[in-house]
């Protein structure tokens, strides 16, 4: 028997129909067509499913789709503010972090999560914060350059807007 | 496979029974979706627990004891201050699990309940003399930790218990608690071995009472008196911690495979475990008198 969920998708009040065992990645990705969110193994293993759920960042493969119930949901695509790149997405392109661009929505959904945690975060915090995400093309440095100059940047166009 | 996500302790045990040996508890999810998706059967009911109270708190009584629920996920773990600061050795070991993805969702009673040999949180708890509060549709009883486990993957739970909480007793002044581990990589990987181990201080920096426990050294943790009596009345002096060790590496039953063989777990455990005592035993002098 199909399950009736509502929740909440970067902002909108969403509904859509799913069967039990279903993955909410499976649903992202198939019923609601939000295919930013990506998979790698399906097993908790590479962070190419980050999303954000009820604040806390988690594996979407390893998520029932059921869980979403009545809960808040972040997936890349609600990273940037309508035509204008969030500056993380911004920094990726700006220092060519990304080669194939799968583990690209995840990373970029995990430095966000540690921004929103930590804006000054050190290179090794954002390496250790990283760890469950795979990259198999970029060797990761230019990843952590793209952080760490977002995290720049975002305390910057804050500090300014403050004064 | 139905899904179930009850708010009251009671049906919890009572859609376990109704499922005759079909139904399974989910906390975080991170070992049965992952082994669901390697092809594992599914059960008929699956119960998500993350929607009752007792099992996402964390408590601590004014005797000083903790409990803490059995679903509750490792990042709120790290996050509760008081906890970490009276059960550094536990909380350290849930922290090494997974990635800060798997933090969001892993929780204790999940890694107890899983039952894997190489389980990081498992020797924490048992050193700490954690007990757990178990529920079924035929009442309630505790269990100590150590007895959790029967065998690789197998607990001594029946098919209608589940694990409501885990409760750290109050401790001594000058008790601090240790986990190290030893993985190929600097994170994100299964244990080769892992060592706990919690200790009490007397004034003078004697060590009056210790607990140690391994992890991925045998089929299941391992609780090692007798080496906990090598440093009883000890210091923790050179000489003592050389036979503690050799203690320690000698009673490790682990098995060769791609992670360790034989020698260099017994070997590997046993330094773990000593500079875990010499950890445990910093952090219980900086506690003061
Ligand atoms: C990428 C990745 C990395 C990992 N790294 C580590 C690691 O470094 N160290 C480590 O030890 N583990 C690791 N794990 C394994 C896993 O994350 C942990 O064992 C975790 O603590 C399991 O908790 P959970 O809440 O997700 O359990 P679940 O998957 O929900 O449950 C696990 C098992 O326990 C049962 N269960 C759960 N809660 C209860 C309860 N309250 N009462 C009775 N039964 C219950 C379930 O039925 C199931 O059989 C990793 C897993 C992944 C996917
Ligand atoms: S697809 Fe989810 S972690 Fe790899
Ligand atoms: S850019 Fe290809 S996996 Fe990261």
């Amino acid at each position: 028997m199909k399950q009736h969920i509502c929740t909440h998708i970067n902002g909108e009040a969403t509904e859509f129909l799913c069967d039990a065992a279903d993955t909410l990645l499976q649903v992202l990705r198939d019923n609601l067509r939000l295919t930013g969110t990506k998979e790698g193994c399906g097993t908790g293993d590479c962070g190419a499913c980050s999303v954000m759920l009820n604040d806390r960042l988690v594996c979407s493969c390893l998520v029932l789709a059921v869980e979403a119930q009545h809960s808040q949901i972040e997936t890349v695509e609600g990273l940037a503010n309508g035509d204008s790149l969030h500056p993380l997405q911004q920094a990726f392109l700006d220092h060519a972090a990304l080669q194939c661009g799968i583990c690209t929505p995840g990373l970029l959904v995990a430095a966000k999560a540690l921004l929103d945690h930590n804006p000054s975060p050190s290179e090794s915090e954002v390496r250790f914060w990283i760890a469950g995400n795979l990259c198999r093309c970029t060797g990761y440095d230019k990843i952590v350059r793209a952080i760490l100059a977002a995290a720049d940047n975002m305390r910057t166009t804050h500090d300014g807007a403050q004064s | 496979m139905q899904y179930q996500a009850p708010t009251d302790l009671a049906d919890v045990a009572a859609l376990l029974a109704s499922a005759d040996g079909k139904g399974r508890v989910m906390a975080g999810g991170t070992d049965l979706l992952a082994r669901f998706a390697a092809g594992m059967p599914k059960p008929d009911v699956l119960v998500d627990i993350k929607h009752i109270a007792e099992l996402m708190d964390i408590e601590q009584a004014s005797d000083g004891s903790f409990t803490v629920g059995a679903a509750v996920c490792g990042a709120a773990i790290s996050e509760h201050a008081a906890l970490c600061s009276a059960w550094p050795g536990v909380t350290e070991a849930m922290d090494l699990i997974g990635s800060v993805q798997i933090q969001g969702r892993a929780s204790l009673g999940g890694n107890l309940c899983n039952a894997s040999p190489a389980a990081d949180a498992v020797p924490a708890l048992i050193a700490a003399g954690a007990i757990c509060r178990i529920l079924g549709s035929q009442g309630e009883r505790q269990v100590s930790v150590a007895d959790i486990i029967c065998s690789p993957g197998k607990t001594c739970l029946d098919s209608d218990e589940f694990v409501v909480s885990l409760y750290l007793p109050p401790r001594p002044p000058r008790s601090a608690d240790a986990y190290l581990r030893l993985i190929p990589r600097s994170e994100m990987d299964i244990a080769v071995a892992g060592a706990a181990v919690n200790l009490t201080l007397d004034s003078a920096d004697v060590v009056v009472a210790a607990t140690i426990a391994l992890g991925a050294v045998s089929p299941v943790p391992l609780l090692v008196p007798r080496a906990a009596d090598v440093i009883l009345g000890s210091k923790l002096e050179a000489d003592v911690m050389t036979r503690f060790k050799s203690v320690v590496s000698a009673s490790c039953r682990p098995i060769n495979d791609k992670r360790g063989t034989i020698d260099y777990r017994n070997h590997v455990a046993g330094v773990l475990a000593a500079r875990a005592a010499l950890i445990a035993g910093k952090r219980a002098a900086r506690e003061g008198l």
